[in-house]
């Protein structure tokens, strides 16, 4: 089974291809230009160096969030886009799973991505006989009410993600030598996990349905929320 | 030549079928009117959020109504700007994936030349040269139609479009979310002489437009009536204010057709829509003898058979465009 796996929820632009258990290659960049511009032309020389084309591949798999609103949106467009002209289906997975596999094989791995005003999307995962367990479902969460979430339930902890640095002072100061941090090199989403557990997905029988797939953006629009506030 | 098209500049989502740029195979527009009228103006993350939902339910509606599939596709239009970014992305974003999935080329279209060309489509025998007034929401230009593909630009907006004018006087007036048409409506029943709002002419050689004067002028007024506790009489005003819009843009219109030696003018925009501008246009055009075209209302809204029209005329110009393209939120036409 071959798969193309793409996430932009993050500043990475990245896309992969797997073919069963084997990483057939990798793009990943992080930059400034919006992952529109960089996203299609990145697949595409990926293929040309692969020597596949679109229709060679047996499923689609993407970051569905939480992350950037805007990235999220263009990684989807363009799975779906993928999906629909092929036929072949679709996978989501969550885009903070793919962060913790990075951290494979560890017991306990929190990912995070800064979600503003002291907030991050969290979630916490587990190994069990090789496989993510979730323990706290995919979430916005105030950094301090994570602390003390950690504080209280766990012995040592490993934090992946943008979030992870940008509250590294927070987390140090009070969870000291509980929580590690996972090194700049591991700190970045990967598509060739976004293929991993999207092929598991698969092989498991399981695909998202093309035309109502949508990000999950763990958050609603500003606009909502000053809405439901008035309500 | 059969092209799809995909149109997700504002808070509609619309893809179509078209055939050698005129002929409409299917026109799909699903419109978020109802969401955004809650929140009085389009909300852009909603906007977005409802494009990503629906664009591939769209686009395969698109294709089921013109009765082909994708490998009929010869190559996709797809509108690059001006618009809201965040909605414009996940349009292109879709037309790369689509594009590149069926290697077939892809054309990046100004909405604005869309908005044109959707009087090709309405108007089977319509051929450049003719004069061209394009107003909608965030535009306002006056340009001379060369050729397919070939304008020169006399005129635009200094400050407000016209129809940004339109919206925020109905706001001011208390009318619902999208006020341009409900002023269209209350003004056949005002009398649009009631009160004396300023034409903004500009210098006298100009074509360019300035509509911020006037829309203060109608709040000032409001708020004169309000400190004498006086009741405005709603209709009068939308009637005199929209006059006083229209008699602007006919008669600089008109005065670039004759310039230009053109027997041809052709309106396009959301505004195209509206019926004073229509009914004024096409009795001057009796008086001069000069013919008044303009799209129907379903081709003056955002749609995508207009952009696929406009994606044909630049592909045969072999303007296409390649998987590096960005959307141009702020692109403006012919500036
Ligand atoms: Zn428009």
């Amino acid at each position: 089974m071959i798969v193309l796996g793409l996430d932009t929820s993050t500043r990475m632009t990245t896309c992969a291809v797997m073919e069963d258990e084997i990483l057939l290659g990798e793009f990943s960049l992080s930059l400034d230009m919006s992952h529109s511009e960089a996203l299609v032309p990145m697949i595409e020389e990926l293929m040309n160096n692969l020597d596949l084309k679109l229709s060679d591949m047996d499923g689609f798999a993407v970051s569905t969030g939480p992350g950037s609103f805007t990235g999220l949106r263009i990684g989807l467009a363009t799975a779906k886009g993928f999906a629909h002209v092929t036929g072949k289906p679709i996978v989501g997975v969550s885009s903070l799973q793919v962060l913790a596999d990075n951290m494979y094989g560890h017991s306990v791995v929190i990912p995070m991505m800064d979600a503003r005003r002291d907030r991050v999307f969290t979630a916490i995962y587990t190994m069990e006989n090789n496989q993510w367990e979730t323990l706290l479902e995919p979430d916005a969460i105030e950094v301090e009410n994570l602390i003390e979430m950690i504080h209280d339930s766990y012995e040592k902890v490993i934090l992946v993600g943008d979030g992870a640095t940008k509250y590294k002072k927070e987390f140090s100061d009070r969870l000291a030598g509980k929580a590690l941090f996972a090194p700049g090199t591991l700190n970045l989403s990967r598509a060739s996990s976004v293929c991993r557990l999207g092929m598991l997905r698969l092989q498991r029988g399981e695909s998202d349905d093309m035309f109502t797939l949508a990000p999950d953006y763990l958050r609603d629009s500003q606009a909502q929320r000053m809405m439901n506030k008035k309500r | 030549m059969l092209t799809l098209a995909i149109e997700t500049s504002c808070d509609e989502t619309s893809c179509g079928v078209v055939k050698d740029g005129r002929e409409v195979l299917s026109n799909i527009i699903s419109s978020q009117i109802e969401i955004h009228r809650e929140y009085g103006g389009v909300v852009p993350e909603i906007a977005s959020r409802k494009h990503i939902e629906g664009i591939d339910v769209i686009i395969q509606e698109a294709l089921d109504a013109a009765k082909v599939g994708f490998k009929d596709i010869d190559f996709i239009s797809v509108t690059q700007g001006p618009g809201l970014v965040g909605a414009l992305l996940v349009g292109l974003s879709s037309a790369k994936a689509i594009a590149y999935g069926l290697e077939i080329p892809i054309v990046g279209v100004n909405h604005i030349e869309g908005h044109i060309c959707a009087n090709y489509i309405q108007h089977k025998d319509l051929e450049p040269p003719f004069t061209c007034l394009i107003v909608s929401g965030g535009h306002s230009y006056l340009v001379d139609v060369l050729d397919y593909n070939d304008y020169k630009l006399y005129g635009r907006t200094r400050d407000d479009a016209a129809g940004e004018a339109f919206d925020k006087v109905a706001r001011a007036l208390g009318l619902p979310y999208p006020g341009g048409p409900q002023i269209d409506q209350l003004a056949l029943e005002g009398d649009a002489d009631a009160v004396d709002f300023p034409r903004v002419f500009l210098e006298s050689d100009s074509y360019d437009f300035s509509f911020s004067g006037l829309k203060t002028s109608v709040l000032n007024y409001l708020n004169q009536l309000k400190q004498k506790n006086e009741e405005p009489n709603v209709a009068d005003i939308a009637a005199s204010f929209q006059k006083a819009v229209l008699d602007v843009m006919v008669e600089k219109s008109f005065r670039l057709a004759k310039e230009n030696k053109r027997n041809k003018i052709v309106i396009a925009g959301g505004v195209a829509a509206n019926k004073g501008l229509r009914k004024m246009m096409e009795q001057r055009g009796k008086d001069e003898n000069v013919d008044i075209l303009y799209p129907s209302i379903e081709l003056c809204t955002d749609n995508a058979a207009m952009i696929g029209s406009a994606g044909y005329y630049n592909y045969i110009n072999g303007k296409t465009s390649d998987f590096h393209m960005k959307v141009m939120p702020n692109l403006g036409f012919l500036e």
